[in-house]
């Protein structure tokens, strides 16, 4: 029998110490109507040789494809140790440290995990992790309503420049929370916040701007004058990040002429995450500290033990659902303990030298990549403008029916833009990471080459 | 024994070299406003500094690996390596979520049989795979609910129902959505109290959330016609997974009428834990709630050699409640539910719901007979049970905490303790079907040792544990002083 240990005896033995006759007796409290299962569509078990091979077929059907897609989900290089020890039973079959005497370990990665967390974004706070770069901008939303007391509008700033999706998930967990979203247009030169967009709601009663930084296009917004704008509008300024890019660019924290961004999310999938079909991955939140006690998620303290040893605990537990109930800050129970795990790994490896390589290498790649691409007849850049790691070009034919073309030989060459927005048919949002040599740069290049001088050629 | 933090460690300039890019190109576009101008804050330290301090604090965790660990409602079971080595094979691992589905088909196929095999083990009419945990499986579902009776013109259905012993993410999922919470009584044989649910239920009804077996570890007996008063007052009733583990393969929520359920892949289907996390709540619904599934979910189309499994979007489901995550949810949690699902096949299911009953029911009646009071002593327990140690407490001073925190010395994780809140000093042990009888038996013998030193001298109980990389913590102090983050580490001052 997979998994249990029971002999015919320990079964024989064990129901004589209950005083059943067989293990059906014990579901006998059970209504019978509903005792009558079938399970025909379920297969029978099979060994671990057999799910082995099958394993192995189907992961060899997906194997293979240059990836030069970004949007949210990044192929990066991870340190062989990081999932080696993330892996290790104690770390993998734990759970939630509700007994810190027995958790020293998860606790003490997570305190290490927030205090790089905030090293990197320059806030001072960070939670143990939500489900993901999205989710977490949706809890992020609910949190800033609740600490911008003085606001009485619900009304969130959401720029069209942050990621589609993103945007789809924050409306679809808060949609009954009667949060006013309003959407912000960009500008169409820079594809970055268009500020006069932003202007027409200067003096009205808005809760929170949200910042991506750098946008979902990959270009740099300004952040200095977006986060002003919405202090200077009793807002609270919400910061969407990439932490990678964050070895570049300026902490969220010293965003603006003031504090700072009040609030960041971003995605941590960038540190140690493989790609892995779209999860799981994690979602950062930190925060100034005068915000903490309306912070969603688990948080980990540092406390003193009864020998007055340091050591660490689950914190500020009484916002938390188990405590809260229906007024809990949020109904999340857990963090993702496992990628942060990795992430922490991830990061102490990497190191600040080594983060900083990482990006500047995805950057030049990206760089060269355009440059490679943009040389091509037809091909050039839909913005101008700084940007991070990704960007957006246009093609001289259907992004949709290039990239499946590209496909066909072995790269995946993008994100196609039409269906996400309107005005940007013919585009592709590109990436190249640091996982990129030069040779691959110019296999990109040559199949779109190939491509669109295929597609040119009279049929 | 304790570990110095990462950032105590290293020395400027030292590095991992082997880790990064051997070069740091110049980056000489980025406008000098916008480019960082403060340390990043991360250690300096070699490849060997860190694989042994990771190593080193792994070391002080209890885990399902090296102790057993009955913590009630988690069902903290054996996780087969075998799920993580092949959930980890490069075709899966490189996978870019938003690659073309042609080339990703070997993953989609083991998520659509996934969703085909929790439809039919759950008896639910479709399921999608997309909550990455338990509690934004309830959200999905309540959001459902709330879909469902706005797509009927029912606007003022705002009330959901949920037992006083519910997990307390139920009361605040019911929040996240919008509702108010009317909360049920149990009975004096931990059932819903039918009299007050009749009483409760109106036009406002949208739904009820319930576990069945409940938290307080036995099966709600009336729960046909629970869900024949909900049904019958226009709401719909909502399944809290979190106890699937009792009843997998041997009854199942749609057949009790559940409308809506989701499923604690980390529990039933054995996915790691994680110290807390990825968890994937997978969804299950009844053909009348189909249309407003989240996505994405996968589809299938042809047959045989022409099977294609796609990614069903808004064009396939019009009246989803829409996407939930950025992208797929936790696929790679859901590849080890596949590969566990599949090692068990049908048998093995129905086996987890049997010998998880056994191995419960076994523990409870070795307690009792070793003179320890369980909360419904009547009942057939589920795959957990309720001690209550208020008889100790009045005995010897000592508390159910004193008493978990004893069992840590004797190496075995506590159990779920003060959950349910409405038994005093209480226990909620699940042990699992993949522990043997020694375990089970080696655990009475630790909790009738530690009841003789409870009488004997009650303080060994107060001052435990005493053999762990720690003592007891003052969390009061330590969530009055907050302590986040290292103070090193912060380039930004506090």
């Amino acid at each position: 029998m997979p998994f249990i240990p029971h002999t015919e005896a320990d079964v024989h033995d064990m129901l004589a110490v209950i005083g059943a006759e067989t293990i059906d007796d014990l579901f006998d409290e059970i209504d019978p109507r509903l005792r009558n299962v079938s399970l025909d569509a379920i297969p029978e078990g099979a060994s671990e040789q057999e799910i082995t091979r099958l394993m192995r077929e189907r992961a060899g059907q997906d194997e293979g494809g240059l990836c030069f897609i970004g949007a949210g989900a990044y192929e990066h290089h991870i340190p062989a140790a990081v999932w080696e020890i993330t892996t290790r039973g104690e770390f993998y079959s734990a759970y939630t440290p509700y007994q810190p005497e027995a958790s020293q370990g998860t606790l003490q990665v997570v305190y290490e995990y927030q205090t790089m967390m905030c090293g990197l974004t320059g806030m001072d706070v960070s939670n143990a992790s939500l489900y993901d770069g999205a989710s977490a901008l949706a809890e992020a939303v609910l949190m800033a309503v609740r600490a911008n007391r003085k606001s009485k509008s619900r009304r969130v700033l959401l720029p069209k420049s942050v990621h589609p999706f993103y945007r789809q998930v924050a409306r679809n967990i808060c949609a009954n929370q009667a949060i006013d979203f309003e959407v912000v247009d960009f500008d169409a030169e820079h594809g970055t916040v268009d500020r006069a967009a932003l202007d027409r709601w200067a003096g009205e009663d808005v809760t929170a701007l949200v910042i991506p930084q750098p946008n979902f296009f990959g270009a740099l917004e300004d952040v200095d004058a977006l986060t002003d704008w919405a202090h200077d509008n009793g807002a609270l300024a919400i910061g969407v990040v990439n932490p990678l890019s964050l070895a570049l660019l300026k902490a969220p924290g010293r965003w603006g002429g003031g504090d700072g961004a009040d609030i960041v999310v971003g995605e941590g999938q960038p540190l140690g995450a493989p790609l892995a079909g779209g999860g799981p991955y994690f979602g950062l939140l930190c925060c100034r500290k005068k915000h903490v006690r309306q912070m969603p998620g688990r948080v980990v303290g540092r406390a003193l033990d009864a020998d007055g040893c340091d050591g660490y605990v689950l914190t500020l537990q009484p916002r938390e659902q188990h405590i809260r109930r229906s007024k809990a800050t949020s109904n999340i129970c857990t963090n993702q303990g496992l990628l942060v795990t990795a992430a922490t790994i991830h990061m102490s490896l990497l190191g600040p030298e080594g983060l900083r390589r990482t990006a500047a290498t995805c950057a030049a790649n990206t760089r060269a990549l355009v440059k490679r691409l943009t040389a091509i007849d037809g091909v050039s850049r839909v913005f101008d403008g700084p940007y991070f790691h990704e960007t957006v070009l246009r093609l001289p034919m259907a992004a949709d029916a290039a990239l499946e073309a590209l496909a066909e030989r072995g790269v995946f060459g993008g994100l196609a833009l039409a269906d996400h927005y309107d005005g940007l048919n013919d585009t592709v949002l590109v990436c190249a990471t640091e996982t990129k040599t030069a040779g691959d740069l110019d296999a990109y290049a040559e199949a779109l080459a190939a491509v669109l001088e295929t597609h040119a050629a009279p049929a | 024994m304790t570990e110095q933090l990462i950032f105590e460690r290293g020395q400027p300039g030292r590095r991992a070299h082997a880790q990064a890019p051997r070069q740091a190109p110049a980056v000489d576009d980025i406008p000098a406003a916008l480019a960082r101008d403060s340390d990043i804050g991360l250690p300096e330290v070699s490849e060997m500094d860190v694989v042994r301090h990771y190593t080193r604090l792994s070391q002080l965790n209890f885990s399902i690996d090296t102790h057993f660990y009955p913590l009630g409602s988690c069902t903290m079971k054996h996780n087969p390596r075998a799920c993580n080595t092949l959930a980890s094979l490069p075709g899966f691992l490189d996978r870019h979520p938003l690659a073309p589905a042609s080339h990703g088909q070997g993953q989609m196929r083991c998520l659509y049989e996934l969703q085909e095999i929790l439809t039919e083990v759950t008896g639910m009419d479709k399921c999608s795979l997309t909550p990455m945990a338990g509690a934004q499986g309830e959200f999905t579902g309540v959001a459902m609910i709330k879909a469902y009776h706005d797509h009927r013109g029912d606007h003022h259905r705002d009330e959901i129902l949920v037992p006083d012993a519910a997990h307390g993410t139920n009361p605040a999922t019911a929040t996240m959505c919008g509702c108010r919470v009317i909360e049920l009584p149990t009975d004096a044989d931990g059932d819903v109290d039918i009299a007050a649910l009749r009483e409760k239920v109106s036009e406002r009804t949208a739904g009820i959330m319930l576990t069945n077996p409940s938290t307080l570890g036995v099966f709600e007996q009336d729960i046909l016609e629970i869900a024949d008063i909900v049904h019958g007052a226009g709401g719909l009733l909502y399944y809290d997974g979190a106890n699937l583990n009792a009843i997998l393969g041997k009854i199942r929520p749609g057949d009790m009428g559940f409308d809506v359920i989701h499923m604690n892949l980390h529990k039933t289907f054995s996915t790691p834990h994680g110290g807390g996390g990825p968890g994937s709540g997978a969804l299950g619904v009844g053909s009348h709630l189909r249309k407003f599934m989240p996505i994405p979910t996968i589809g299938r189309r042809g047959d045989g050699a022409a099977t294609r499994y796609y990614w069903m979007t808004e064009a396939d489901l019009p009246h989803t409640i829409g996407r939930l995550s950025a992208f797929m949810g936790n696929t790679g949690v859901l590849m080890r539910a596949y590969i566990y699902a599949r090692l068990l096949g049908r048998d093995g299911m129905t086996r987890v719901a049997e010998y998880a009953t056994l191995n419960s029911n076994y523990l409870m009646a070795r307690l009792k007979d070793a003179g320890f009071e369980v909360a419904f002593p009547d009942r057939r327990a589920s795959h957990e049970f309720i001690v209550t140690l208020k008889r100790e407490k009045s005995q010897f001073g000592v508390t159910a905490a004193d008493f978990a925190k004893r069992l840590l010395d004797y190496g075995f994780h506590a159990p779920t303790i003060y959950f349910p809140l409405l038994v005093p000093e209480c226990f909620l042990i699940e042990p699992t079907e993949t522990e043997s009888r020694e375990t089970l038996d080696a655990f009475v013998e630790a909790m009738v040792a530690i009841r003789e030193e409870a009488r004997a001298d009650p303080e060994t109980l107060r001052q435990a544990p005493t053999s762990l990389p720690a003592r007891r913590f003052d969390e009061v102090a330590a969530a009055k002083r907050l302590d986040l983050a290292y103070d090193a580490g912060s380039s930004a001052a506090a």
